[in-house]
């Protein structure tokens, strides 16, 4: 009986979904909207997400050293460094690295260079480029090496030739507050976003179910039950769900592969065709189980409402 | 078999729609309830339907007050109903076919007792010839033969015609009284309401005389009279 009445019921949604077309086009088209809306979300955060984590990976301290300063003495505070639990990792330029990294920086320009040769020795002094794991970290870092500063001494001249951290201090804090805030404000307009979308998808199915409610009033009259009415306007919204949700996978395509290369020289890090393919099965899922929830959820309660006595 | 007992229903705003009315309908009968519009026949025809609940009093079915009923007793009670209206109340999107068909898939028919039942019962009603058509592609007269199609293809106990010719010209009202009285014959009793003359006079049954929401007259045999 259930099995017969599920195939009733299947059949029923689809004939209904089919000869129906203009209102069915009119609610997939709304559905198709809130659930590029949806979508759209995921890759602003993805784009979002690369650049935070670009913009934090360019925040650093680099401790400079006198050009006399022992390599021991500077490995060893490197390691008294890497045991603070703020630190993500420490990386050890030395002279001769300095040096290369300088002359190839400015190999186009022979000035430079020419003074440099000119100099006869290596003007540079050996560098720690220290990166933490939260921008807020930083300040703690810093307060560490100003005491690391004053103990590190050799032959009562400190090693430590400055600290670039109190220089760019308010740079940092400022980029700290930035990204701070840009998370939330993103959050903010995602969640009304989403919100709206929700709410103008449910309405126009409810508005559709609507025109159904003189044959909601016939069907109860000729004695069919709650579940048997319900089936096929359910089955229907899950319909609309599954088109608009393929319907918008497929936009998805030419769009990212149009924005890809564009966000790709904006954000320098993520491509978004290669975020999408990458992360397709994520987003075939979220898109199209959204737009299945939405819809079979939209409708039974649409339908509830015109079945109480 | 069908029992109104003291059945009061009053509107908001303090109408009243139904006034004590107490009657009884026997298995079988042909009774045609008269009265003008606002009369109360088609809030009686609600009350019988359990699509409306009385303010006071009960509407008896085989002994059990329907309004009592819960939700499946409800559906199967109105499932031994057959309805038609003066508004045909079909199924737009459904075919002539469709919409008898679905009153069966509800009565949970198997799927070759629609396929039998649902030809033949067009036949009946003389629209074999109209069976994939939509309501809107009918005549007036052929959708109340669908709409009667589907009130009697379940075999109910009870048809219950309100106002079932209110749209139709003489000719077709002629032919609906006539398969009226064809499916009381077979069995069936059939509830009718109308205030036309040429109606209730032709069937020559049981006549029931409303007037304020008040039963004031109730004859054997008898003729419009009012």
């Amino acid at each position: 009986m259930i099995g017969i009445n599920l195939k009733r019921i299947i059949k029923s949604g689809f004939v209904s979904f089919w000869r129906n077309g203009v209102v069915s086009f009119a609610s997939i088209l709304v559905m198709t909207m809130t659930l590029f809306m949806l979508g759209s979300i995921l890759f602003v955060n993805a784009t979002l997400d690369a650049s935070l984590t670009q913009i934090r990976d360019k925040v650093d301290i680099n401790v400079y050293f006198v050009t006399t300063a022992p390599e021991d003495d500077i490995l060893t505070l490197k390691t008294s460094i890497e045991t603070l639990p703020e630190v993500a990792n420490v990386e050890y330029v030395s002279r001769e690295k300095a040096l290369a990294e300088f002359t190839l920086r400015h190999q186009n320009d022979q000035l430079t260079l020419q003074a440099l040769e000119e100099l006869g020795e290596n003007p540079l002094g050996a560098n720690l480029n220290i990166k933490a794991k939260e921008t807020s970290q930083y300040e703690g870092i810093a307060t560490f090496l100003e005491g690391e500063t004053a103990l590190s001494t050799l032959d009562d001249t400190p090693i430590i030739d400055k600290v670039n951290y109190l220089q760019n201090k308010t740079a940092i804090d400022k980029l700290s507050k930035i990204v701070d805030s840009a998370e939330r404000f993103g959050f903010i307009i995602i969640a009304i976003l989403v919100i709206a979308s929700l709410i103008i998808s449910f309405n126009t199915i409810r508005l559709a179910i609507y025109t159904s409610k003189d044959e909601i009033a016939v069907m109860k009259l000729v004695g069919a039950s709650n579940s048997y009415i319900r089936g096929p306007f359910v089955f229907e919204g899950i319909m609309y769900g599954i088109v608009a949700g393929l319907v918008t996978l497929i936009l998805f395509y030419p769009l990212t592969v149009w924005l890809g290369p564009l966000t790709e020289n904006f954000f320098s890090d993520i491509n978004l065709f290669d975020y999408y393919i990458n992360s397709f099965s994520k987003i075939f899922f979220i898109v199209l189980g959204s737009g299945i929830l939405l819809g079979a959820i939209s409708s039974y309660i649409a339908v509830w409402r015109y079945l109480r006595k | 078999m069908i029992y109104f007992d003291q059945v009061s229903k009053l509107y908001t705003g303090g109408h009243t729609a139904l006034d004590k009315v107490t009657l009884s309908i026997a298995p079988k009968e042909f009774v045609s309830i008269v009265g003008h519009s606002g009369a109360g026949k088609t809030t009686l025809i609600k009350m019988l339907l359990a699509e409306d609940i009385p303010t006071q009093g009960g509407v008896f079915f085989e002994s059990s007050d329907i309004h009592g009923f819960r939700r499946p007793q409800l559906n199967s009670f109105r499932r031994r109903i057959g309805t038609v209206f003066q508004d045909f109340r079909l199924l737009p999107n459904k075919t002539a076919y469709e919409n008898i068909a679905f009153a069966m898939e509800a009565a949970g028919k198997s799927d070759e007792e629609i396929a039998s039942d649902v030809p033949h019962v067009l036949e009946l009603v003389d629209l074999g010839d109209k069976m994939w058509n939509f309501p809107h592609e009918l005549s007036g007269g052929e959708k109340q033969r669908v709409a009667i199609a589907r009130a009697i293809v379940n075999q109910p106990d009870i048809i219950i015609a309100d106002e079932p010719t209110g749209n139709l010209d003489p000719i077709n009202t002629f032919e609906i009284v006539q398969i009226l009285k064809k499916i009381n014959d077979l069995g069936t009793m059939v509830i009718l309401t109308t205030h036309n003359k040429g109606v209730v006079d032709s069937v020559g049954g049981r006549v029931i005389t409303m007037d304020s929401g008040r039963v004031i007259r109730d004859d054997k045999k008898g003729k419009y009279a009012l």
